[in-house]
């Protein structure tokens, strides 16, 4: 029960850790909306001034994304050897870009959460604009000093750009389809789900790329 | 009209296989789609070579016999018709048409056409069914069914079994033909004793067989010649929760 | 030869139950050592297999298809006929009897049809309790509709679908006995031949469809299950697969054909469109509940049918069968469609057709109740025809449907060879001259559950269990002779196709053999079709070799032996100087048009034996007696 065997058991593995994961894509990004009020280094100080409550949140993070990662390689593994041959001739009726290619998203989304961390968790990336070591006018860690200088970087802010399409891609089929997984759909329900998750995709995605593009821009300084 | 035809030509499952060439002339819009190959095939015998191998017998859309993949749709590309109902009144004078077979892991190539759909079988063999002896059954009126769910269960029940859900599914997926299955019998009263059962073993049967993993595409319900629709997967997946919950 | 049927004695209600108490039973411990071969997948087919798996015996099924779940049956659209009487409209077990003996315009076995209606009952409990979804009421209750030949309510049904879901139930059972392996499954296998030992069936020689390869099978008994033979007419709603091979093989070997001349032409079929044409495609009979048959008044109307006014149109089932108007049985209404097509008053291309309008239906109930009723059908006609039967009337034409004639079995449905039984529509024993609708799969579900399973227990108790194995002198011969047969067909190198020559066949059957014979045209029938097989074998065309799959190779066995066959059609129909249901000769009729049927001289079951190739087969005669019904002029006015 513990690690599921069955395909249907393993897809609601995916379906759980993936809208799990999403609670905290929602989480984060609403985390990402201090910085229009200037209130990022408070958040950010917050959110270090309770060890306990990050440490939990990212073992379980790390523990979601195992599972997610893991049974999602199994599953296309398999999915691919299911489908050795492919048609002379194709032809998708209702088969999405975004659905058959979750595995190349995820990556995407898999490597940029790597880099993610490397660049304003760890800091190692750009150690010249690390927050550790550049304190605000209150001495907190200079969060806000870090990711504007970042996106001021048009490289980052490129990266960022499109690992979220990537991420949007990967919502955009991910979301419906767990519901589906979990039989949350009927004849009714199925064309709203579908149009829903679409929609929260974009405005997942709106919502993240919104930072770096105002910087970027200079809307934001 | 006349058309060009590309159509898969393999002699054997070992066989490599290529598409070949074929015009079809004089071909007329009341044939159906099977018509049309049968004239081809006739010209072939008539120079002395080999025809076409393709499956089909009812050619009345209920036996899901035939089934090829033409312009890569399973079941050709009039929604809800196989390929035996499929009139040539649908394509126009110089049209080029491709036909390949079914194509899964589960669905081995035995030549040209045929391919091998025994696995959908082995799926049913696992528990497709509810083990009623024959005999010693109570009174047909003595289960009361709901008139909801016993349409519900038909339209479940009208799967052909052709097995263009999987040719059509990215993963080669056989989801919708055992939800289909299991959605009719866990749907009916008579059903329920074996339901829990049923669903595990069926999904599992449906890996051991070669078939993939439903990723959600609804290929499946696009090109099922029935209109079995993609809820009947919510409802395995829900049988298969409750199951193990038990 | 003396044909026993076997029927039992005493009162026609007690028969079967005397039966079943008379036959020897196998023990269960002993049951797994006899081997049964059941070919076909049919209807008959998969419910025998099934309940004798389940009974504990060792089974081998074989299919021609690539799976069980596509024998014919399946396209059986309207529903399945059964004695409940639930909507309490007076039917009971004696009046199903009644109907179908009648219906059968008496020529089938009274005792046959009297258990068939017995059983009928536990045909449907037994399909409900397999899961089958018949339609319900709002209550939860079965609904039954009516259906030709019936003046009751008794059909059974799941939507146009009945014979799907009927064989999607025995299907399911067959399946759940090849798991717990009591019956071992051969798909895409061909059986080309009977092998008799010692004058008991023992066994079959099979083709494998996919490697070629021609191997034999030992049993302690066999059951065709194989269904009928109308392909004959090259044109026919049956699949393009359906063949009198395995019978027509077990003629050869020494069983007799029982009234090959009687087919039923459908009346409610899509009509022809062109030579292209593979197959005609039925609308169910259901149709004529609520859709009037008519055609215009006057020879050469060529207005469209909206234009023609009430008083220009001839409701002619109406105006000639009141009592049962649109729902006369499938024999009639074929032959008065045949008529007024005859005087010219028939519509569509060729004016080889009749309309079926839902006008009135329509506006009566509303669009959306004959959507519900016949949904499926009024697409699948779309599709076909590219025409809105919401908007204009169908047109149909009668078409080959239905094989009464079989092969000759007694009252425990075992053929003249002992060892041979045959079930469903393969034999010849429950519809007489003439079968009703939704009796086809009661009969084949009848056969399969509850009939087979007594009575072949009867004769394995008197058989030692593997008394012979396929290294027996027989097999061997069967496996040689069917091996030359195949080469034969391939050494041929002719020029023309075999589709060809099942064309020519079937356009000559239908024309001399058809819906209306004389005396004439089966005699000019007689003397093409030997000249049309000389040719075959001369000139036919078979690419490929006997060791692949290579469906030219199977198409070629099968229309040899139909060129055999339709010989034997045509000679039965020639010796019957009556006429009676589907089998109609222009000689026999009544002033009125009616078929004159004649009880003093054809009140048999004329039984054919194999004496030969181009040899005259020789004639036996069951006599049919009938104590529990009056013979009477079938009438339906």
């Amino acid at each position: 029960m513990l690690l599921p065997t069955s395909s249907v058991g393993r897809k609601l593995v995916m379906a759980a850790t993936g809208q799990l994961i999403i609670l905290f894509v929602i989480l984060h990004v609403l985390g990402n909306a201090t910085i229009y009020f200037g209130l990022l280094n408070a958040y950010a100080a917050h959110l270090h001034a309770l060890p306990p409550l990050i440490w939990s949140f990212r073992i379980g993070l790390i523990i979601l994304f195992s599972f997610h990662i893991y049974y999602g390689i199994v599953l296309t593994l398999e999915n691919n050897r299911a489908k050795p041959q492919s048609y002379v001739m194709r032809n998708d009726l209702s088969a999405t870009v975004a659905g058959r290619n979750m595995v190349w998203t995820g990556a995407v989304i898999g490597s940029f959460i790597i880099y993610h961390l490397l660049h304003f968790t760890v800091q190692i990336t750009n150690p010249g604009l690390a927050a550790a070591r550049h304190l605000d006018s209150l001495g907190r860690p200079d969060v806000f000093t870090m990711v504007v200088k970042s996106f001021q970087n048009f490289g980052i802010a490129s990266v960022y750009l499109l690992s979220m399409i990537a991420l949007w891609l990967h919502l955009s089929h991910g979301i419906q389809s767990s519901f589906q997984t979990w039989g949350l759909n009927s004849e009714q329900s199925f064309p709203i789900v579908k149009r829903l998750s679409a929609l929260a995709a974009i405005v997942l995605f709106v919502a993240y790329v919104a930072v770096p593009v105002v910087i970027a821009t200079g809307i934001l300084k | 009209m006349n058309l060009t035809l590309y159509v898969w030509r393999q002699k054997g499952p070992k066989d490599a296989g290529r598409l070949v060439r074929y015009e079809a002339k004089d071909v007329s819009p009341d044939m159906s789609f099977l018509e049309m190959l049968d004239l081809v095939n006739e010209g072939l015998v008539r120079k002395g070579d080999d025809p076409i191998a393709f499956d089909h017998d009812c050619r009345e859309g209920i036996c899901g016999m035939c089934a090829q993949v033409i312009n890569g749709i399973p079941q050709g590309p009039q929604k809800k018709t196989t390929v035996c109902q499929l009139h040539m009144r649908h394509f126009k004078n110089g049209d080029t048409i491709y036909i390949e077979p079914l194509r899964a892991r589960a669905f081995p190539v035995i030549r040209d056409l045929v391919v091998d759909r025994g696995s959908l079988d082995k799926i049913i063999q696992s528990g497709g069914y509810i083990s009623a002896h024959t005999g010693g059954v109570p009174d047909g009126n003595a289960i009361l069914i709901p008139k909801d769910d016993a349409d519900r269960a038909m339209d479940a029940a009208e799967c052909i079994g052709c097995g263009a859900c999987v040719a059509a599914c990215p993963n080669g997926s056989a989801m919708l033909f055992t939800a289909a299955k299991v959605t009719q019998l866990a749907t009916l009263p008579q059903g329920r004793t074996e339901a829990a059962r049923r669903v595990c073993v069926m999904t599992e049967e449906m890996l051991g067989q070669g078939f993939g993993n439903c990723g959600n595409h609804y290929e499946c319900q696009a090109v099922c010649p029935k209109d079995i629709k993609v809820q009947f997967i919510a409802k395995l997946n829900r049988e298969f929760i409750k199951a193990r919950l038990k | 030869m003396i044909l026993d049927g076997k029927t039992p004695s005493g009162p026609l209600p007690e028969k079967w139950d005397k039966r079943k108490q008379e036959m020897k039973l196998v023990s269960p411990a002993n049951k797994r050592k006899y081997r049964i071969i059941v070919v076909g997948t049919g209807l008959a087919g998969a419910s025998a297999a099934a309940t004798l798996g389940e009974l504990g015996y060792n089974v081998e099924s074989f299919c021609f298809q690539d799976t069980p779940r596509r024998g014919h049956s399946i396209a059986a659209q309207g529903g399945v006929n059964a004695a409940k009487n639930y909507p309490n409209d007076g039917d009971s077990i004696y009046r199903l009897f009644l109907d179908t003996v009648k219906g059968g315009d008496f020529r089938a076995r009274e005792s046959n049809v009297y258990r068939l209606a017995q059983v009928s009952g536990s045909v449907i409990d037994q399909a409900v309790a397999q899961g089958v979804p018949f339609a319900r009421d709002y209550a939860g209750y079965l609904d039954n509709r009516s259906f030709g030949g019936a003046q009751v309510s008794r059909t059974f049904y799941a939507r146009g679908q009945t014979g799907q879901q009927l064989l999607l139930g025995a299907f399911g059972s067959l399946m759940r006995q090849i798991r717990v392996g009591s019956v071992k499954l051969h798909p895409r296998t061909e059986m080309l031949d009977l092998v008799v030992v010692n004058g008991e069936a023992k066994g079959i020689t099979v083709r494998d469809l996919v490697t070629g390869e021609v191997s034999s099978h030992a049993a302690d008994a066999v059951c065709l299950c194989t269904g009928g033979y109308t392909n004959v007419f090259y044109l026919s709603t049956n699949a393009a697969g359906s063949n009198v091979t395995a019978t027509y093989r077990a003629f050869k070997k020494g069983a007799l054909f029982a009234n090959p001349c009687f087919t039923q032409i459908h009346p409610t079929c899509i009509p022809v469109t062109g030579d292209h044409q593979s197959k005609l495609t039925l609308m169910s009979e259901s149709l004529r509940n609520d859709g009037r048959v008519w055609v215009p008044k006057t020879k050469g109307d060529s207005r469209a049918p909206g234009d023609i006014p009430e008083t220009d149109r001839d409701y002619f089932l109406e105006r000639k069968y009141p009592a049962f108007g649109n729902l006369a049985p499938r024999d009639i209404s074929s032959r008065a469609a045949k008529e007024v097509c005859d005087e010219g008053r028939g519509v569509g291309p060729g004016g080889r057709g009749v309309y079926l309008d839902f006008a009135n239906a329509i506006g009566r109930l509303g669009e959306g109740t004959i959507r519900e009723r016949y949904g499926n059908l009024f697409e699948m006609y779309g599709q076909i025809t590219a025409e809105n039967a919401y908007q204009q009337p169908m047109r149909i034409y009668p078409a080959p449907h239905y094989a009464m004639g079989g092969l000759w079995v007694d009252y425990n449905l075992e053929s003249t060879i002992p060892g041979l039984f045959v079930l469903g529509e393969a034999n010849f024993s429950d519809h007489g001259a003439n079968r009703l609708g939704a009796s086809a799969l009661m009969q084949g579900l009848a056969d399969g559950y509850f009939i087979i399973s007594y009575t072949i227990a009867n004769y394995l108790a008197r058989a030692t269990p593997g008394a012979v194995t396929t290294n027996h002198a027989e097999f061997l011969k069967s496996r040689e002779d069917v091996a030359c047969f195949t080469s034969k067909l391939l050494a041929i190198n002719g020029k023309r196709t075999v589709n060809e020559f099942h064309r020519e066949l079937g356009r000559l059957m239908w024309e001399n053999v058809g819906m209306a014979r004389s005396e004439a045209s089966l005699k000019s029938a007689l003397s093409l079709i030997p000249r049309l097989r000389a040719e075959f074998w001369e000139n036919v065309k078979v690419t490929g070799t006997g060791t692949e799959l290579n469906q030219e190779l199977e198409k070629a066995g099968r229309v040899a032996d139909f060129l055999e066959f339709g010989e034997l059609m045509a000679l039965d129909a020639l010796h019957r100087n009556e006429s009676c249901g589907g089998h109609f000769r222009v000689e026999y009729e009544m002033p009125d048009g009616e078929a004159k049927r004649d009880d003093e001289n054809y009140c048999y079951v004329a039984a054919w034996e194999f004496k030969g190739v181009d040899k005259a087969p020789e004639l036996h005669k069951e006599p049919l007696t009938f104590e529990n019904v009056k013979l009477a002029v079938r009438s339906y006015k």
